[in-house]
């Protein structure tokens, strides 16, 4: 393997056995299949997609929590399976959403605690406690138990302590889950910060945010259902649609308008329809730009009125749209229904 | 390096642990309930005792019984705290997945966790102690005591307890929260098998090999050997025994268990990690 590889996985599955009713078989999901990944190291890598695609799963078998049911992983140079125990000392992990931590215990004393079963000395752990909770504007609070922290504030606790270990690879699963926008962009500015400080620290990002992962990432794999779908440079997924027209439209009342209609046009590559209060919000990706008015006038057959049009420039949502055929919101409300 | 690993890894769950433990809002309350809780517990104990034997205390079943429930405070306190710990940081606390991908070694993290129920439990003993010696009549003669036997039993006892809780532990990564009472479950059906109130020459015949295969019966038999001497090998479950012969028994069952322990929570682990379980909460 070569060492400039941070992270490396090959034809990597994860099946989950449910267990159900007793009368029923054993079902199972497939969490993961086949991932062929690489992440060099240096590279802010970015792991996009729903909720329930995967992303988690990945974390925790990269991070040696979960074994993988087929293929391999290494981290840092290490199998994952075989040889968790040289991966751990090289990484730390931060889970969004969760209010982990002891709540007893204050901040600096959680943040303290951890860093020695990394092996920190304590006076460094301490000037770096002090140093990465003025980072995210924490150090006010440094002696307040975790307890009594916001949830925000809580987050922004465990985003120092999984930097703090200064690990090779660091793991965010959607580390800014549950932040306010504020917040957010601290999150964000003090990632960017962290990586810039040594070309060799690698970090690893969940999101089903598009527009983190694209001001952030150098790469993206866009994951769905467990399969890596496409993976490549943010700029570079979205060249693949840059051949198409996209146009955003907000409508009144569809008034039995469909999406499956709107496909049938022979200009229309792609359509998501997002219902609104006042109507609804179509995303469309057309052949050229003067198909517009044959839309426009399937619009005007069904009496539906347009409110307000753009054109804009390709996102990763349109990506992931080009790529399984539906919005990522979508896809999350059918994987619940299912 | 192992050393060291191993070395913090204890330390700071240790330190952990202690503040947890000691986390009462009331330090009042909480020495309220470390004198009135052991001590409530002999007392029913000493009563029913007086009320059976109309009031017999100077039988030698009366220290019999008293050094053995006093003693076995550790068993519970121990055990529990070492597999409580699961259940705690991934419940309660959601920090277990960051134990286990931290470069730390687990199973030494969760005996650390049961030193502050070691040293909590220790109180209990030492009063439950006093109380019998200032004011239930308990007879020990410091002077006769043979203390050398009877810190070496206790500290191969407390060790032998702390193993079978990791055992408990590694079976408690498997199962949900609320199975995860285990530790104290498993100390109540162990006090009918440790002759740790009556002798196990009481217990049904076929019950008895249960009582021989628990290494806490020969714990608590040497610890009131130490302590009360001849009183203790007058009852005919060990009489037959010397104390050298019994420690020898408390060792080697020791080892065994250790060993056991160590592979049932090695196999559990490798469970927990392929039904992906360690950060499992059940919200219930």
């Amino acid at each position: 393997m070569s060492s400039l590889l941070a992270i490396e996985t090959k034809d990597l599955g994860r099946i989950y056995k449910l267990r159900g009713n007793k009368k029923e078989p054993r079902k199972e999901l497939v969490a993961l299949q086949d991932v062929n990944l690489t992440v060099e190291r240096g590279e802010l890598f970015g792991l996009l997609g729903p909720n329930g695609a995967g992303k988690t799963t990945l974390i925790k078998v990269l991070t040696t929590l979960l074994s993988p049911t087929s293929g391999w992983a290494r981290v840092a140079g290490a199998d994952v399976s075989t040889d968790p125990d040289a991966v751990r000392p090289k990484i730390n992990m931060v889970s969004g959403g969760e209010s982990s931590g002891y709540g007893l215990l204050t901040v600096r004393e959680n943040l303290w605690m951890f860093s020695q079963f990394y092996g920190v000395p304590s006076k460094e752990a301490n000037e770096r406690i002090v140093a990465l909770l003025e980072m995210v504007g924490l150090k006010d609070r440094m002696n307040t138990k975790s307890a009594e922290l916001s949830t925000g504030l809580r987050q922004k606790m465990n985003i120092v302590r999984g930097f703090l270990t200064d690990p090779e690879v660091l793991f965010l699963d959607e580390p800014t889950l549950g932040l306010d926008v504020g917040a957010m962009r601290d999150v964000r500015r003090f990632i960017l910060d962290w990586l810039k400080a040594d070309q060799e620290r690698t970090l690893l990002l969940t999101t089903h945010y598009m527009a983190e992962a694209e001001e952030l990432c150098d790469r993206v794999a866009i994951i769905n259902k467990g399969k890596v779908l496409a993976c490549d440079k943010p700029s570079v997924l979205k060249q693949r649609l840059q051949k198409d027209a996209l146009f955003e439209i907000e409508v009144s009342p569809l008034n039995g308008l469909t999406q499956q209609m709107l496909l049938d046009q022979p200009e229309v590559t792609k359509a998501a329809v997002q219902e609104i209060e006042t109507g609804a919000k179509l995303s469309l990706s057309l052949v050229e730009e003067s198909a517009l008015a044959r839309v426009i006038n399937l619009f005007t057959q069904k009496d539906v009125k347009v409110m307000s049009l753009s054109k804009r420039e390709p996102t990763l949502e349109d990506v992931f749209v080009d790529l399984v055929g539906r919005s990522m919101a979508e896809e999350e409300s059918n994987e619940r229904s299912e | 390096m192992q050393t060291s690993t191993s070395w913090r890894s204890f330390r700071m769950a240790a330190w952990l642990g202690w503040l947890i433990e000691s986390n009462w809002t009331d330090p009042f309350l909480f020495a309220v309930y470390s004198i009135v809780k052991p001590i409530s517990g002999a007392a029913i104990l000493v009563i029913m005792y007086g009320i059976i034997s109309q009031g017999n205390y100077e039988s030698a079943l009366f220290p019999y019984i008293y050094l053995g429930n006093a003693f076995y405070i550790y068993v519970g306190a121990v055990m529990t705290g070492v597999s409580w710990a699961v259940v705690d940081d991934r419940e309660h606390y959601r920090t277990l997945k960051y134990m286990y991908i931290a470069p730390i070694h687990i199973p030494i993290y969760l005996l650390g966790r049961g030193v502050a129920r070691f040293i909590t439990g220790s109180i209990a003993v030492l009063i439950t102690l006093l109380a019998g010696i200032l004011f239930l009549n308990v007879r020990i003669n410091f002077a006769e005591v043979d203390w050398l036997l009877f810190f070496t039993t206790l500290i191969v006892g407390v060790v032998m307890l702390a193993m079978l809780g990791l055992l408990l532990a590694g079976v408690t990564l498997t199962l949900a929260r609320h199975e995860g009472f285990i530790g104290e479950a498993t100390a109540g059906a162990l006090y009918i098998f440790s002759g740790a109130v009556f002798p196990l020459d009481i217990l049904p015949e076929w019950m008895r090999p249960i009582g021989y295969f628990m290494p806490t019966t020969y714990w608590l038999e040497l610890l009131r050997r130490s302590l009360v001497g001849n009183v203790a090998q007058a009852f005919p479950t060990l009489a037959n025994f010397s104390n050298l012969q019994i420690l020898g028994m408390l060792v080697g069952l020791s080892i065994f268990f250790g060993a056991v322990s160590i592979f049932i929570f090695r196999w559990c682990d490798f469970i927990a990690r392929e039904k992906g379980l360690i950060d499992r909460t059940t919200n219930y």
